[in-house]
């Protein structure tokens, strides 16, 4: 084959698919220390080890919600804790059905040369990486790159560095054992219309699967994690059969069969925003040959953050909000979702921050 | 869009997907002069003009065999030629809801530097050209890229040149209203396994889709045309499961659902050989978001000319032979086919070494 076929191969080829399983989706539950923290702070929660800890906890043993996620992804620190009762977190997935990822990238670093480009750091020592965090229970892996929209960005130097960048590290991650997500983000951040994302998101993807093919990459063993097509942050809103639309044609034009399944990052969206454009994408009735899910991290968690406010007694409460997310994605994955989902307070909020660093 | 969406643009994708209808196909019938040459002298023929007309009423008039086709690729003479009645071919087919197409490639030359590879040339004029044919009744084109496999072949040289070439083409065909079919044949001469054929042809393909999307040409209004994924023609043969499994997952891995339609070239294979590796591609129970039939040439035409063999009066018998050919390949683009149709000609193997159109 032009890809590489190793011994992990069967089960990368399962995982993925699994992942993909129609009425499930991803939890990202990645955010590094510093990321958290700004989180843990809107809700006036200190950001030490054991409150990081308590929130994971809260969210993975929400009564019920696990069978509506097929995985979760974890930051390093996250992959060794366990519950106050002393059950790793690893475990606790495992046991509600549910495969453990992991966040292996290291952030940003600016292109020199460019206006304010990034490309993706961590492949040093990514392989030994991967192997500890397989022996660690981790099945897959994400590495987040960063595109923007401007008067002359993405470059094509952006463009080739982190296609390049996502490629080398999806291939590691196979020769590792762990299903790489792929997740060239094009941030929402600007005037620009729903056209122009369209535009930029096609060349960005056919990039991608360019690099994917020239580092021998196995289609099959590999999620995509990519924005859905919408206007910009400061252009005029549209329907969300519209970016419904456009978002599912992009994929059409880039994204062989290959590939299980799609797992749309949330971006700026609010929690039922993004979940009302996942439900108008499964409901198109066009070629869809990859499943089209959620791997959200704020648009599923900010109002189970604020029920929560860092206090024991709002446990349940909170329990119950993060429930209604995953059960209103999962409808959102077999387009059924009816909208209004227990509306709790904060579901509607936008989530957009200019110009979001991780 | 990334895509370029021109006057043509509804056009193009209702015909691309037209093309694509399941139970239809292409016969291929854009053999060039000197081409067309070498069947006829394979059957005793003049390679004359009236005999090459003669030949293409032949294939266009067999009764019922249009309603299995959906396209037929003519070259330049016989986009322009007329039945003995005075009929214009064009118009036999468009009665026919057949849509003629256009050979629109001046053939290969050789890369200097390489061990025999080629590039394809045709780009001189070829707006105002596409804009001719689109007036005399064509609204698709053909453009066959040639590749092959050796110890370092194909090169990347190689890939890139027929990548860009195709592409080019591809765009140039959608300003001026005319679907371009891509064709990036790898050769199947040598004595290499099929896996090796699968890498070279995903490598390939995502070469050639990689280079149309940054010619920003439209996919929904274009169609493949590759080979099917076979061991080397010097290699031993695998069943048909084997070849539709792998040309599958070449495909699939490489080709964006955005493509309404793939239809096979048949290289070497003998008529028979085609259909039912066609026929194993629709069978197989994976996901195939776009329609996977043919635009066969030889593998269409074989047995019809050994039976016509110049002389008026084995038409009838030659224009049988054709509609079961149709027949069975419209089959075998819905995985229908059930084997058997005609005898020891449809078996007979189509492969040359080294063959040169």
């Amino acid at each position: 084959m032009s890809c590489y076929r190793g011994k992990y191969a069967d089960e990368l080829i399962a995982n993925a698919a699994y992942i993909g399983t129609p009425g499930k989706g991803i939890l990202a539950a990645d955010e590094s220390t510093g990321t958290i923290g700004k989180r843990l702070s809107s809700i006036n929660v200190e950001n030490i080890e054991s409150n990081r800890r308590a929130l994971r906890e809260l969210l993975f043993c929400t009564p019920g919600a696990l069978k509506y996620l097929s995985g979760v992804i974890l930051f390093e620190e996250t992959l060794y804790q366990k519950t106050a009762a002393g059950k790793p977190f690893v475990d606790v997935l495992k046991d509600g059905g549910v495969l453990p990822g992991i966040k292996v990238d290291k952030g940003t670093v600016e292109l020199a040369g460019t206006n304010g480009e990034t490309t993706t750091q961590g492949l040093d020592g990514l392989a030994q990486r991967c192997q500890q965090y397989y022996a660690a229970g981790a099945r897959f892996a994400k590495w987040r790159a960063v595109l923007k929209i401007g008067p002359n960005e993405p470059s094509q130097l952006a463009i080739n560095e982190n296609a390049n960048g996502l490629a080398r590290y999806a291939i590691i991650c196979q020769e590792n054992g762990l299903v790489p997500i792929v997740e060239p983000e094009i941030l929402v951040d600007g005037p620009h219309d729903i056209n122009k994302c369209a535009d930029v998101t096609e060349r960005v993807l056919a990039a991608c699967y360019k690099a994917l093919n020239d580092h021998h990459v196995l289609l099959e063993g590999t999620l995509l994690k990519p924005n859905m097509v919408t206007p910009g942050s400061d252009a005029a809103k549209v329907a969300p059969e519209v970016i419904a639309e456009h978002t599912v044609r992009a994929l059409q034009r880039t994204m062989p069969p290959a590939v299980p399944a799609v797992v749309f990052l949330s971006g700026g969206q609010s929690e039922e925003e993004a979940t009302v454009n996942l439900n108008a994408m499964n409901k198109l009735k066009t070629k869809k040959p990859w499943s089209l899910t959620f791997s959200f991290g704020r648009a599923l968690q900010q109002s189970t953050l604020k029920a929560w406010g860092g206090k024991d007694e709002n446990i349940p409460k909170a329990q119950a909000a993060f429930l209604a997310r995953c059960k209103a994605n999962s409808e959102a994955t077999l387009g059924t979702y009816q909208g209004g989902a227990a509306l709790s307070e904060g579901a509607s909020e936008s989530l957009h921050v200019k110009d979001y660093k991780y | 869009m990334s895509a370029f969406v021109g006057k043509y643009a509804e056009e193009l994708i209702k015909t691309a997907k037209y093309i694509a209808t399941p139970g239809k196909g292409i016969l291929a019938a854009d053999e060039s002069t000197g081409t067309i040459g070498k069947r006829l002298a394979s059957i005793n023929v003049e390679n004359i003009e009236s005999n090459r007309q003669a030949l293409r009423e032949l294939l266009f008039t067999s009764p019922s065999a249009l309603s299995f086709l959906s396209g037929v690729i003519l070259f330049e003479e016989t986009l322009y030629q007329k039945t003995s009645d005075g009929k214009p071919f064009v118009e036999v087919l468009q009665e026919n809801n057949v849509i003629p197409g256009i050979k629109v490639d001046k053939g290969t030359v050789e890369l200097a530097g390489t061990n025999g590879e080629t590039t394809t040339q045709g780009f001189d004029s070829l707006g105002t050209r596409c804009q001719q044919y689109y007036k005399a009744g064509a609204r698709f084109a053909k453009w066959r890229a040639v590749l092959k496999i050796g110890p370092t072949e194909p090169s990347e040289l190689s890939i890139q040149q027929n990548a860009q070439g195709l592409a080019r083409y591809a765009i140039i065909c959608q300003e001026n209203g005319l679907v371009p079919i891509v064709e990036p044949e790898v050769l199947t001469d040598g004595d290499h396994d099929i896996k090796i054929c699968a890498a070279v042809t995903e490598r390939v393909l995502a070469a050639v889709y990689k280079a149309l999307n940054d010619h920003h040409v439209l996919l929904e209004g274009t169609l493949l045309k590759p080979n099917m994924v076979t061991p080397g023609s010097d290699s031993p043969k695998v069943p048909p499961e084997g070849i539709a499994e792998y040309t599958v997952a070449a495909l699939r891995r490489t080709v964006p659902p955005a493509v309404p339609g793939i239809v096979f070239l048949s290289g070497g294979q003998s008529e028979k050989e085609a259909t039912v590796n066609l026929n194993a591609m629709n069978k197989l129970d994976v996901l195939k978001p776009w329609t996977l039939s043919f635009s066969f040439g030889r593998a269409l035409q074989q047995s019809t000319l050994k039976t016509w063999a110049g002389k008026k009066e084995n038409v009838e018998k030659a224009q049988a032979a054709f509609l079961a050919r149709c027949k069975a390949n419209s089959e075998a683009t819905l995985g229908k086919y059930a084997g058997g149709s005609v005898g020891d000609l449809a078996s007979q193997s189509l492969y040359e070494k080294g063959y040169k159109y």
